[in-house]
């Protein structure tokens, strides 16, 4: 089978004469974990619609392989609380067998959440149904927009990894949104400094320490590691015996 | 003396028995299609089609066009004018609609007074006549149900998903603008066929009060659009007696009818 891609080619959009996004030139590849990173206003999420296909943009080109088979992940869904819909169900909407659904859950490790109404569900447990809802569908590429966006930052590492699992076992490419590059480092094959035009991209390593990287997001990101003994799984429990000693001051 | 008063039990029980056929045939219909107002949000929206139909019968006597068309067309009109000015327009929809809504209204109106000679029961349109459905608007209204309903059937997943997220059900394959839009023309239809029972200014009461009764009984959507169905038509049975017995006007009682249901059924919990 041959890699699938989505190429951009001298892109420009601008809304209500603002230059949103300037030249911007990329190639995704199956197989590769993109992510995308720039301040706020910096056109991510623009630049993320028109790799979609969503929008199409005032002057470029988007090309993609023909047998692309995309998976979207959405920052957020907004749902009426009077839609009676469950997550199961919610899965179900892709026309998708129940068996499917609930090893789509699995996988997503929210199967205690099937019978819960989506409007009910926190923060973390809907980008995981968004999550398991973009992998239903098989795709050979994954876009995320802000995929950990109102998750803790535990609760972020773990869905960082589900990520990973999903893209390797399903061989896909993946765009991501992130704020934080340090979290998604390692998870992290090329990275694009995005600040309307593409400020520098290539390995993670060689990005941050990029002159246009550093001078966005300065010299010293003071990252508060907070070291845990323990490690709580998606219900809040607290999973024992994963560290013995305790890191606190 | 006794073939006339019979004649008169007839004509009685003729036309209350059209407009109960009627009266169903309009709520069968309003309580799925109001549900996906309800979810999206779209009441205000529902409104100002509603107000413009208004215009449609204003327009439709003045230029003596078939006026269920005119009553449609209207209402479609603006609800493209809507969807061109969201992108455009530097306000926002809430905004938009209730200038869009009450200027409708008050167009309708002005138009209406430009019709010498045509007598015209303002108070019909605004709130409803069911009382002179006669049996050619029976048939019209179960033709426009039944085409409205089995659209509702066919597209009811697209519909679900693009009320769930645009952006997502697009991606999926949906072609978004496509359901949109016949989801407006069904709205359109609806509020057409709605006007003699509840009348413009009612219309909106017929659509949503039912189907935000049913939420309370409901765990899945199809259940709810269902039940919304349900107690819409048990609404209009329940409006149609109180009108008969305490001689009330018959679209404000099915209303109101409709109001009490929904008290009701706010004390129970809500299902998940």
């Amino acid at each position: 089978m041959t890699t699938q891609t989505i190429e951009l080619h001298n892109v420009c959009q601008s809304f209500k004469n603002e230059m949103v996004l300037e030249n911007i030139s990329l190639r995704l590849k199956q197989g590769e974990i993109t992510t995308l990173i720039g301040p706020n206003g910096a056109g991510k999420s623009t630049l993320v619609r028109i790799v979609l296909g969503l929008l199409k943009p005032d002057s470029g080109q988007r090309t993609q392989s023909s047998q692309l088979r995309l998976g979207y992940m959405p920052q957020k869904i907004k749902l009426d609380p009077t839609l009676p819909l469950t997550t199961l169900r919610f899965l179900q909407l892709t026309d998708t067998s129940r068996a499917e659904c609930q090893k789509a859950l699995e996988m997503a490790e929210m199967v205690h959440t099937a019978n819960t109404p989506v409007q009910c569900l926190s923060g973390g447990e809907m980008q995981r149904a968004l999550l398991a809802r973009a992998v239903l569908r098989k795709p050979n590429f994954l876009i995320l927009d802000e995929p950990v966006q109102g998750v803790d930052i535990n609760g972020q590492n773990d869905l960082y990894n589900t990520i990973a699992e999903f893209s390797k076992t399903l061989n896909c490419g993946v765009l991501m949104v992130s704020h934080d590059l340090h979290l998604v480092m390692s998870a992290t094959d090329k990275v694009i400094c995005l600040n309307k035009h593409i400020c520098c991209s290539g390995l993670p390593e060689q990005v941050t320490q990029d002159p246009a990287y550093l001078d966005i997001f300065g010299r010293t990101t003071a990252l508060y590691t907070h070291a845990h003994n323990h490690h709580h799984n998606l219900q809040g429990d607290v999973v024992v015996g994963t560290n013995s000693d305790c890191k606190h001051d | 003396m006794w073939s006339s008063e019979l004649t008169a039990t007839v004509s009685m029980t003729e036309f209350i028995l059209y407009a109960l056929l009627a009266g169903l045939g309009v709520a069968a219909v309003a309580g799925p299609l109001g549900c996906f107002v309800v979810w999206r949000r779209m009441s205000y929206f529902g409104d100002t089609l509603a107000h413009s139909a208004l215009l449609g019968v204003a327009v439709g006597v003045l230029l003596e066009l078939n006026l269920s068309l005119a009553v449609a067309a209207v209402p479609l009109m603006i609800a493209t004018a809507i969807g061109a000015l969201e992108e455009h327009a530097n306000m926002s929809v809430d905004t938009l609609l209730g200038i869009l809504s009450h200027s409708a209204l008050a167009a309708g109106l002005v138009v209406m007074s430009f019709l010498d000679g045509v007598r015209v029961d303002l108070m019909s349109l605004l709130f409803g006549d069911i009382l002179s459905v006669t049996a050619a608007d029976v048939y019209l209204i179960y033709s426009v149900a039944s085409i409205v309903l089995l659209l509702l059937g066919v597209l009811w997943k697209p519909l679900l998903n693009i009320t769930v997220d645009p952006e997502l059900a697009a991606i999926e394959g949906t072609n978004v603008v496509v359901v949109r839009t016949a989801l407006m023309i069904m709205t359109a239809l609806v509020i057409a066929i709605a006007m003699k029972i509840v009348g413009v200014l009612l219309i909106t009461a017929l659509l949503i009060i039912p189907a935000a009764t049913a939420r309370s009984v409901s765990r899945t959507p199809e259940q709810m659009a269902l039940f919304a169905s349900a107690i819409a038509m048990l609404t209009v049975f329940l409006g149609l007696a109180m009108s008969w017995h305490a001689d009330t006007p018959t679209g404000p009682s099915i209303v109101v009818c409709a109001a009490l249901l929904f008290v009701l059924s706010s004390f129970k919990k809500v299902q998940s």
